[in-house]
């Protein structure tokens, strides 16, 4: 089996091997990491949400939101006819305008891979799945394997995996480390296709920006190709000072490693002009490398009409009602 | 610098519009209520972004010191003094009410004359100003509890001269607390930015303030020092330069006026190696590059230990090009102009004087406007106490960068200056805050955070950053006896 085959601590051979051997040897590293000042984090971000975006920048940026957008669903009550009809908005947003872009991905549960992945089809619209006991993360390591072979197999391109809050919270950093590990590893493909992963702190549950950097340093050092706040089940879900001190992480870490990691906010996130302070903040925090779906996302369902909306302002000049926006 | 940001996502302008406010060709001096003609030589206010002329502004001389200085004398004998607190408290709500339905009209205005971005005048001054009315209008007839005895008294008339760098705010420290007290006023604003002030003038008939209450007069020095000379005012208010403030003390001694003084500052920013580290970088930038720096409580000395140093000033750089400079009216504008083109001239010799004595000068790269008076923000490496940059007050975004290696060496350090204004100190270790507030020798000690004020809390400063305080309970006691 891949997945336990991969030995802790070798997993991206990326200088952190004496950090990620023992709990007590990643205590020692998270526990050293520079500490934040909530009120001056939270001052900061909100500060940049100040920012006024108007005219030709804010056409831009609404056009790179919709390029970011994780359009989700994860509900008891989701159907193939339901993630079908959200893959084809994915697809083709605005049906009345060609040139409005598509969105990054589709967000669904394993089962709902396949019907995505067929209707999807070669658009280019990634298809992602929630995995490893989501959204709780309640259950035996190889439970969640299985949940997220089962989803690499059915074609998911992405994985969204969630950590165990209550080990992360216990200081079992080790046990944390070796799970993402190993759901990275369930992630590989023969063909070398490996889907990528996505890992949710759900920092609502975290509670401390402290606690929120030290996450992303495991999960990076661990192998993440993205990280994510929230499982949009937990309020609070994606803040902005919360996301500040996430992109903090992948900023330091790619200038200590030369390894760059993508920035997934998810939940909460509604608003065109929500959306934009998020962009802003990329844009200012880490710069415009960031400001690219391969590595900043939104998890959002309601966000993509406000966008569309805006959208089609800017482009008429008038406000259009909801009725005009499909409703999937 | 906007510049140097992404190419790809640039903010488009976003400029707030000048035509809220209506700005007069020329203004007369603010005197027992009414505006009335100076006979000195007029003069001409700038908004030193484009150095286009605002408006011709009166000049009192001594002539109109004195008719002013008496309309505030009849004020208090006749009114002021008289009225029961909470009469005097309705007042200043009322102004306080004023000035919040007219915060985007005073904002810009002081924009336009002073050359700050409109975001700090529009969330940290004009909502400081409308807080210091707001809370001194609560003291008004509370007095009692001031801490001054049963029956605490005002002093009379209070002269009071104020500098550019708040104009507005620092008009709100000095008239709130006077009136609040009982006292009636004789402010002049400075003479590179009195814009407001006479709109203030203008709030204060709006709000039906009994005539010869507030009196405001315009000019520059000589007309400052005629107001503060005056037999007629029982009490000195000052905000500026040491070097002016120690004149006027040295023109009020033998007399029975009262004087507060705030004066200049070299303020010590002091970073440990477990701050935080991101937040500490923006209180460096906060600190020094707040409104220019032109800031008497500016931390325009950074104290940093060693061992963080490089990391540090590494992302102090990435930070600073991130700023944005440029248009005072422009929403996203983050450092604006300076304020006038003598302080420009100052701020280039000082700095210039920087790298003669072989300190080392980076700046992020930006263009600066052809016009107006603009200086990027600066930091100077490799800069030891010897040097004139750390020794003296720049008042512009001009940091000097120092290093030490104990607790002991950062309190040595931070407390060798002549001046005592402020202080800030960042690691995450408490009890380490309290030590070093405990030893640092500064009027205000900011633990993890800098530049933050609040009319509940005093102000002032140590040895010759001037004496008396400002804002909070404290802040009365200059205005009663």
């Amino acid at each position: 089996m891949t997945a336990t085959s991969t030995t802790p601590g070798q997993a991206q051979g990326s200088g952190f091997e004496d950090v990620t051997r023992t709990d007590a040897s990643l205590r020692r590293f998270l526990h050293g990491l520079p500490g934040v000042d909530q009120v001056g984090a939270e001052s900061r971000a909100a500060g940049l949400g100040t920012r006024s975006i108007k005219t030709s920048a804010k056409a831009y940026a609404i056009d790179l939101a919709i390029r970011m957008v994780d359009l989700t669903t994860l509900e008891g009550q989701d159907t193939p006819g339901k993630v079908r009809a959200l893959a084809a908005k994915a697809m083709r947003p605005d049906p009345a305008d060609p040139t409005c872009p598509q969105v990054a991905a589709v967000c669904v549960y394993p089962d709902m891979v396949a019907t995505v992945k067929e209707t999807l089809g070669s658009s280019g619209v990634k298809v992602a799945a929630v995995a490893t006991a989501f959204p709780s993360g309640r259950a035996a390591l190889d439970i969640k394997l299985a949940d997220t072979r089962d989803a690499v197999e059915a074609g998911a391109d992405e994985i969204d995996m969630v950590i165990d809050r209550g080990a992360f919270l216990a200081g079992r950093y080790q046990q944390v480390f070796d799970e993402i590990v190993a759901t990275k590893a369930a992630c590989a493909r023969p063909d070398g296709h490996d889907a990528h992963l996505k890992v949710i702190f759900e920092t609502g549950e975290l509670q401390t920006y402290d606690n929120v950097r030290r996450a992303s340093w495991l999960a990076m050092m661990a192998g993440a190709d993205f990280i994510k706040t929230s499982t949009g089940k937990v309020q609070p879900a994606a803040t902005l000072p919360v996301t500040m001190v996430m992109l903090e992480a992948v900023r330091d870490f790619r200038d200590q490693t030369g390894t760059m990691v993508g920035v997934k906010p998810a939940g909460g996130i509604r608003t065109s002009k929500d959306a934009i302070k998020y962009l802003v903040m990329v844009n200012e925090v880490v710069g415009q490398d960031w400001l690219d779906p391969d590595w900043f996302r939104f998890g959002a369902s309601t966000l993509l009409n406000d966008l569309l909306m805006q959208r089609t302002k800017m482009t008429t000049g008038r406000y259009s009602g909801p009725d005009y926006f499909t409703l999937d | 610098m906007a510049k140097t940001t992404s190419a790809a996502f640039e903010y488009a302008p976003a400029p707030e519009s000048r035509s809220i406010v209506d700005i007069k060709p020329s203004y007369g001096l603010f005197v027992n209520g009414e505006f009335v003609d100076g006979h000195g030589a007029a003069f001409k206010t700038l908004s030193p972004a484009i150095e286009e002329v605002l408006a011709e502004i009166a000049e009192a001389d001594q002539a109109d010191v004195d008719a002013a200085v008496k309309a505030a004398r009849k004020a208090y004998d006749k009114v002021w003094s008289r009225m029961p607190g909470r009469e005097r408290a309705k007042y200043l709500y009322r102004i306080a009410r004023i000035i919040q339905e007219r915060a985007r009209e005073l904002a810009v205005l002081e924009s336009l004359d002073n050359g700050k971005p409109i975001k700090e005048s529009r969330d940290v001054d004009v909502p400081l100003v409308a807080a210091h009315f707001f809370y001194y209008a609560g003291w008004a007839d509370k007095l009692e509890y001031a801490g001054r005895g049963a029956d605490p008294q005002p002093l009379g008339v209070a002269g009071q001269v104020i500098p550019w760098n708040f104009p507005l705010l620092m008009l709100a420290w000095k008239i709130a607390p006077a009136l609040a007290c009982g006292n009636t006023v004789v402010l002049k604003p400075a003479e590179t930015t009195p814009l407001t002030a006479l709109l203030f003038a203008e709030i204060c008939q709006q709000a039906d303030l009994p005539p010869g209450v507030v009196n405001i007069i315009t000019g520059a020095g000589a007309t400052g020092q005629a107001l503060v000379s005056h037999p007629g005012v029982d009490k000195v208010a000052f905000t500026g330069s040491t070097e002016v403030g120690k004149a006027i003390a040295r023109a009020v001694a033998g007399t029975d006026k009262r004087v507060t003084l705030e004066l200049g500052g070299k303020a010590a920013n002091i970073v440990f190696d477990d701050a935080p580290i991101d937040q500490a970088v923006e209180g460096i930038v906060d600190g020094i590059f707040f409104n220019q720096g032109h800031v008497c409580c500016a931390g325009s000395r950074l104290l940093v230990q060693e061992s963080v140093f490089e990391e540090l000033l590494e992302r102090l750089k990435r930070r600073m090009s991130t700023l944005r400079m440029g248009d005072p009216l422009d929403k996203n504008t983050d450092i604006g102009a300076i304020n006038s083109a003598e302080q420009l001239h100052r701020i280039r010799e000082l700095s210039e004087v920087g790298d003669a004595e072989g300190a080392e000068r980076w700046a992020a790269a930006c263009d600066l406007p052809a016009k107006g008076y603009w200086f990027p923000p600066t930091i100077f490496t490799g800069v030891s106490q010897a040097h004139r940059i750390a020794r003296e007050e720049i008042f512009g975004p001009v940091l000097s960068v120092l290093t030490f290696r104990t607790p002991a060496e950062a309190v040595e350090k931070a407390n060798n200056t002549p001046y005592g204004l402020s202080a800030g100190v960042w690691t995450d270790k408490g009890s380490r805050i309290l030590s070093m507030a405990d030893k640092l020798r500064a009027g205000v000690v900011w633990a993890n955070t800098f530049n933050k004020f609040d009319p509940t809390s005093p102000f002032g400063g140590y040895k010759e950053s001037g004496y008396g305080r400002e804002g909070g309970r404290h802040g009365l006691e200059g205005y009663l006896k």
